[in-house]
C-alpha cells in the first residue's frame, strides 16, 4: 500500500524532512516509486519571482532536452533559471536519466492580452504537448508540471535513496507544502506518470488504497474530452482530475469535493438542509463516485490544504501539528516523525463525512462535516 | 394382415413417439384415481379401457394358449391440439408417482406439422434455447493484493440504481441558479419486473406481484418497480398509492388507457415512470397479442374492447411516422400528462438499429432512458418463427450502445436498462450483474418472475410454454378462474420478497469481491472475463482460461 506524507508550514522547509518521515512510514511500501511535489517553492540560488511557471520533469536524452528547448523557445516561453540538481547517479534504480529538469520561465509576451483563464490553459497545453512529444520519442520526455510555483520530482526507487540521489538534502530547494507518496506498485505497472502526487492546472492530489471503481470513472473523464483529463497510467490519477472538475469546471467550493466522490445516502440527504440540490448533484456526478478504501490529500493553487477519506474510512490519516506547521500523514508515526513536537491531544482521524481543511494562514486545521449546512446559495 | 386403407394415417398422422413430451405411466402404481387426466391443460391423456394378453401354458395338456384381460390405462392423444406440453401437472398431483412426461430424444415428426388450418405455429413463453452467454461471464478482478475484498455480510452496500434523465453536471447547476425544470430521477433496485400484461397474466398473478413489491418497498426497503406491459393497470391500483412502484407501459394498441387517462385526476402519486413499447425482443416487429381464449370480462372492461376477441396490437405506433418522430411526439406528450414529473422512456427490441435509436434519445431533452430488449426475452403469444429466430441478442446490443455514450461522455445522462434472457437458466443475478458491468444501468426480468415466484413450469426445452392459450395449469397466465384461483397471491407475494432479498444477497457477494460498495459498479467492464476469444472481443472484456 502507498504511504502519504504532507507538511505545510509558514516558513519553507527542505523536502528532505519530509522523506526522511517516510522512513517511518517503510513497512507499508516496496519502494517502487517516490513522487514529490512541492508548492511556495524557493531556491537557494535564484529569488523566485511568483507567478512565473517552473517547468518540473526529466529528460532522458541529450535529443530530448534539446528539443524541450527548442520547444519551449517556439512557443515564446524564456528560460530564467535551471536548478541543477546534485546528482548522485550510482543511487538511482534507472540508467536512462539524462537529466532532471526544474525550470522557470517567463510568460511569453504574447500572453499580455490573455485572461488568467486563457494563461491556465495555455500552461497545461504545453505541459501536455511536452509530454505528447516524449510518447512519441519513445518516452524520452517527461514533464510532470508546469504551473507557477510547483515542483514536481518523480522516481522510481526507495524514497530516501530518491531523496539522496538528486541531493534534497542540501537545502538549495525549500517549500511551504510538501507532498511525498510512496509508492506501492499495484496492478498498473511502473511508470513515472503513475506515481503520486498527481497535477493538474495547480491542483494536486496524491491516495493510498485502491480504488476499485476507476474504470467507469476514467471512461467519464475521457469522455469529457477535456485535454487534461488523460494518462491514467494510476486508478488514483481520477482523484486530482474530478477535484479540478469539482472547483474549476464546475466552480463549485470545496466542500463539494467531498460530496461528489461520496455523497450521503438516500435517507442522510432526506434529512440535509440542502438534501434535495445534493441529491441531484449525487445523480448528475454518479459516475464520480468513487469505490476505496482511500485517503485523498490534496493541495490548491492557494496553499489550502484537503484531506478526505472515502466512505469506508479502512485508510484512516492522521492530521497534527500546530499554528504554522501541520503535518498530515496516512500513518500517525509519519506525523510524528515531521512534528515531533506538538500537542498529540489535539491530533484528528477524520471520519467518512469529514473533510480536513488547512487554509493558507495555517493556523489551524477545520473540519467540514458532508452533514453541514452546503455552502451554496443556489441552493438555499 | 389388415388392408393399408382400413389404417387410419393421414399427412398429419402422428404416434406418440413422433411428439415433444412422452407421457410415461406406470400401470402398476396407478390407482385410477383420475387426477392426471383432468389437470392436463391439453387433454393430452384419457383413461381408456385396454385389453392385454395373458400368456397361458398348461402344462399336464401340454397346450399353449391365451387369456386376455381387461384394463384401464392412460393413453396419449397423438394430434397437436391435444399433445402433451410436458408441463408435469400428472405428475404434481399423482398421489402414487405413477405418471410423467419424459423429453422424446427422437426425432420430432411433429415439427413439420406446426402449419396447421392454414396458420402458422404460435406460443406463448420462450425461445427454447437453453444456451445463454451471459451464463458463461465471470467475475474476475477480485481485489486481493493492497486491499482486501469487502465483506458480504456486514459491509454496507449501495446497489440501487436511477431511471431517469440525468443532466449533465453544468447543466444541472445552471438550471438549479437559474430555478429550471430538472428532469425526474427515480432511484429503483436494478432488478426491475418485466413488462407483462394485466392480461397475459392472472389477476392472482397481478396481485401477488403487486402485493410483493409493496412489501419490498415498504417494509425492506428495496425500491422494487414493476412494468404494466400493454393493457392497463387495475382501476383500483391506478388510485392507489402502490401506483409508484409501476412503469405504466403504453403500446402501439393503446390499451388499458382509457382508464388510465381518466384516472389521472384522481391519482395520489405519480408512477414510477411511464415505458412505451416500440419493440419486444422476442418477437421484434410484432405487436402485442392476447389471444381470445384470455379476454375475459375483467380484461375487455379494462381494455375497451369486447369479451373474446383477439386483440393483435399493431406492429408500430399509428402515429408514426418515423421513430424519431414518433419517440419525440410520444414522450412529450407523455411526460405534459404528468407535468413532467414522471420520466418517460422508449422500449426497443434488441437490433442492430439500436444504436441510432439511442442517439436520437441522447439529443431529446425529454428522453429518460433507453430499454433494449433481447432475442431471449419472453412473451405471452408469438408465432413461433419470431420467437425461434428474429432478434438480437442482448449483450453485444447494451455493450455497443454503451461504448458510443462512452464515447459522447452521455454515459450518465441517459441510462440503458437491458433484457432478454436474464435469469433464463436460473442464475439472474449473474446474468444481471455481467450486463450492468457491461453498461446497463438495470435489467427487466420477466420470465425469471414468473418461475421463481409463481412455479411458472416453463422451460427452455419448450416444457409448457401455453401461456397464449389461457390454459395455464399453474394459473398465472390464465384467465379462466377455475385455472388462477390454483395461485394464491400471498405466497406469490411471499415468494417476490424471497427472491427479492436472495438477488440483494447475491448482488453483494459479487460486488464485495471486487472491492465495490458504493455504488451500483456499472460499465465496470474490467471486473469481465469470458472464455472465448471472440466474445471477449466484441464485448471488449478480458479473455480468460
Amino acid at each position: 500500500m502507498c504511504r502519504l506524507a504532507m507538511k505545510t508550514a509558514s516558513t519553507p522547509f527542505s523536502p528532505y524532512s519530509v522523506i526522511s518521515a517516510m522512513e517511518a512510514m517503510q513497512e507499508g511500501y516496496d519502494g517502487s516509486g517516490l513522487g514529490l511535489l512541492l508548492r511556495g517553492v524557493q531556491f537557494a540560488d535564484y529569488k523566485y519571482q511568483a507567478g512565473d511557471p517552473i517547468l518540473s520533469g526529466i529528460a532522458h536524452t541529450d535529443a530530448a532536452l534539446h528539443r524541450l528547448n527548442d520547444f519551449m523557445e517556439a512557443k515564446g516561453y524564456t528560460l530564467k533559471y535551471d536548478h541543477e540538481f546534485d546528482v548522485n547517479p550510482t543511487l538511482v534504480e534507472a540508467k536512462d536519466r539524462y537529466k532532471y529538469f526544474l525550470r522557470v520561465y517567463r510568460l511569453p509576451d504574447a500572453f499580455k492580452d490573455f485572461s488568467q483563464g486563457q494563461i491556465d490553459d495555455q500552461l497545461m497545453l504545453t505541459r501536455l504537448a511536452l509530454r505528447a512529444d516524449g510518447e512519441k520519442h519513445g518516452n524520452d520526455l517527461t514533464a510532470f508540471s508546469f504551473w507557477p510555483d510547483v515542483a514536481m520530482i518523480k522516481e522510481v526507487g526507495w524514497p530516501l535513496d530518491v531523496g539522496n540521489a538528486l541531493g534534497l538534502n542540501d537545502n538549495r530547494i525549500t517549500s511551504r507544502i510538501c507532498m511525498a507518496q510512496g509508492r506501492q506498485n499495484t496492478n498498473y505497472g511502473i511508470n513515472l506518470y503513475a506515481c503520486h502526487p498527481f497535477f493538474i492546472q495547480g491542483i494536486a492530489t496524491m491516495t493510498n488504497g485502491e480504488n476499485t471503481a476507476f474504470v467507469p470513472i476514467r471512461e467519464y473523464l475521457s469522455g469529457m474530452h477535456y485535454p487534461g483529463y488523460m494518462g491514467y497510467q494510476s486508478d488514483s490519477e481520477v482523484f486530482a482530475h474530478i477535484l479540478h472538475y469539482v472547483v474549476r469546471q464546475l466552480k463549485l467550493p470545496l466542500a463539494a469535493y467531498k460530496h461528489v466522490i461520496t455523497p450521503l445516502k438516500t435517507d442522510e440527504l432526506s434529512r440535509h438542509p440542502q438534501g434535495a440540490f445534493l441529491r441531484g448533484l449525487r445523480d448528475v456526478c454518479r459516475r464520480m463516485i468513487i469505490d476505496g478504501p482511500n485517503c485523498v490529500m490534496g493541495t490548491l493553487p492557494d496553499e489550502t490544504t484537503i484531506m478526505v477519506m472515502d466512505t469506508k474510512k479502512m485508510r484512516p490519516a492522521t492530521i497534527g501539528g500546530k499554528p504554522g506547521e501541520w503535518a498530515l500523514a496516512s500513518e500517525i508515526c509519519g506525523v510524528d516523525a515531521m512534528v515531533p513536537d506538538r500537542d498529540k491531544s489535539l491530533d484528528f482521524q477524520p471520519m467518512r463525512e469529514n473533510t480536513v481543511i488547512v487554509a493558507p494562514d495555517r493556523q489551524e486545521y477545520t473540519i467540514w462535516s458532508q452533514f453541514d449546512q452546503f455552502p451554496l446559495h443556489q441552493a438555499a | 394382415m389388415v388392408s393399408i386403407r382400413s389404417v387410419s394415417s393421414t399427412p398429419s398422422s402422428l404416434t406418440y413417439h413422433d411428439l415433444p413430451w412422452i407421457v410415461e405411466h406406470r400401470e402398476d402404481r396407478c390407482t385410477l384415481c383420475g387426477r392426471c387426466t383432468s389437470v392436463c391443460p391439453t387433454e393430452a391423456i384419457y383413461l381408456a379401457y385396454r385389453r392385454q394378453r395373458m400368456p397361458k401354458l398348461d402344462i399336464l395338456q401340454k397346450k399353449r394358449g391365451n387369456d386376455y384381460r381387461t384394463f384401464v390405462g392412460i393413453r396419449q392423444r397423438t394430434d397437436l391440439d391435444h399433445r402433451c406440453i410436458g408441463c408435469g401437472m400428472c405428475s404434481m398431483v399423482c398421489p402414487n408417482e405413477a405418471i410423467g412426461p419424459q423429453v422424446n430424444p427422437n426425432d420430432e415428426r411433429a415439427r413439420f406439422h406446426s402449419y396447421q388450418k392454414g396458420d402458422a405455429a404460435k406460443r406463448g413463453g420462450r425461445r427454447n434455447d437453453r444456451g445463454s452467454l451471459l451464463d458463461q461471464i465471470s467475475f474476475n478482478r477480485i481485489s486481493m493484493l493492497t486491499d482486501p475484498a469487502l465483506d458480504a455480510g456486514r459491509h454496507e452496500f449501495h446497489m440501487n440504481t436511477l431511471l431517469g434523465r440525468v443532466l449533465p453536471p453544468e447543466e444541472y447547476i445552471r438550471r438549479q441558479a437559474a430555478g429550471e425544470w430538472i428532469p425526474p430521477v427515480r432511484e429503483i433496485f436494478p432488478f426491475v419486473i418485466g413488462s407483462m400484461s394485466f392480461g397475459a397474466l392472472s389477476p392472482n398473478m397481478w396481485l401477488g406481484l403487486l402485493q410483493g413489491v409493496a412489501y419490498c418497498n415498504e417494509v425492506l426497503g428495496i425500491p422494487v418497480v414493476m412494468c404494466t406491459g400493454e393493457g392497463g393497470c387495475p382501476p383500483w391500483v391506478l388510485r392507489s398509492p402502490f401506483l409508484k412502484y409501476i412503469i405504466l407501459q403504453i403500446a402501439s394498441g393503446y390499451f388499458g388507457w382509457d382508464e388510465i387517462i381518466r384516472a389521472i385526476p384522481e391519482m395520489q402519486c405519480d408512477p414510477a415512470a411511464i415505458e412505451i413499447k416500440y419493440g419486444q425482443g422476442a418477437k421484434p416487429g410484432d405487436g402485442g397479442l392476447l389471444m381470445w381464449f384470455k379476454v375475459s370480462k375483467l380484461i375487455a372492461r379494462l381494455r375497451g374492447v369486447p369479451e373474446g376477441v383477439d386483440l393483435p396490437s399493431p406492429p408500430v405506433h399509428q402515429t408514426l411516422y418515423s421513430i424519431e418522430e414518433s419517440v419525440m411526439k410520444m414522450i412529450q406528450t407523455m411526460s405534459m400528462a404528468w407535468n413532467f414529473r414522471v420520466p418517460v422512456y422508449p422500449k426497443i427490441s434488441g437490433s442492430t438499429s439500436a444504436k441510432s435509436v439511442l442517439n436520437n434519445l441522447v439529443r431529446n431533452p425529454y428522453a429518460s432512458a433507453l430499454m433494449i430488449d433481447g432475442i431471449d426475452g419472453g412473451t405471452g403469444a408469438a408465432y413461433n418463427i419470431s420467437m425461434d429466430a428474429t432478434g438480437h441478442p442482448i449483450a453485444s446490443n447494451v455493450r455497443e450502445c454503451y461504448l458510443d455514450l462512452v464515447a459522447q461522455g452521455k454515459q450518465n445522462e441517459i441510462p440503458i436498462f437491458a433484457a432478454g434472457g436474464v435469469g433464463k437458466n436460473g442464475n439472474p443475478v449473474q446474468n444481471g450483474m455481467a450486463l450492468i458491468m457491461l453498461g446497463a444501468s438495470g435489467v427487466h426480468m420477466g420470465k425469471y418472475i414468473m418461475q421463481a415466484a409463481a412455479g411458472c413450469l416453463g422451460s427452455e426445452r419448450n416444457r409448457c410454454n401455453v401461456c397464449n392459450l389461457g390454459i395455464c395449469p399453474k394459473g398465472i397466465t390464465s384467465q379462466n378462474p377455475k385455472l388462477y384461483r390454483r395461485l394464491d397471491p400471498d405466497q406469490v407475494a411471499q415468494r417476490v420478497v424471497d427472491v427479492y432479498k436472495g438477488l440483494a444477497i447475491e448482488i453483494k457477494k459479487v460486488m464485495a469481491p471486487l472491492g465495490r460498495s458504493q455504488s451500483l459498479p456499472i460499465g465496470m467492464s474490467d471486473a469481465l472475463g469470458i472464455s472465448d476469444k471472440d466474445v471477449a472481443e466484441r464485448l471488449q472484456i478480458k479473455y480468460i482460461c
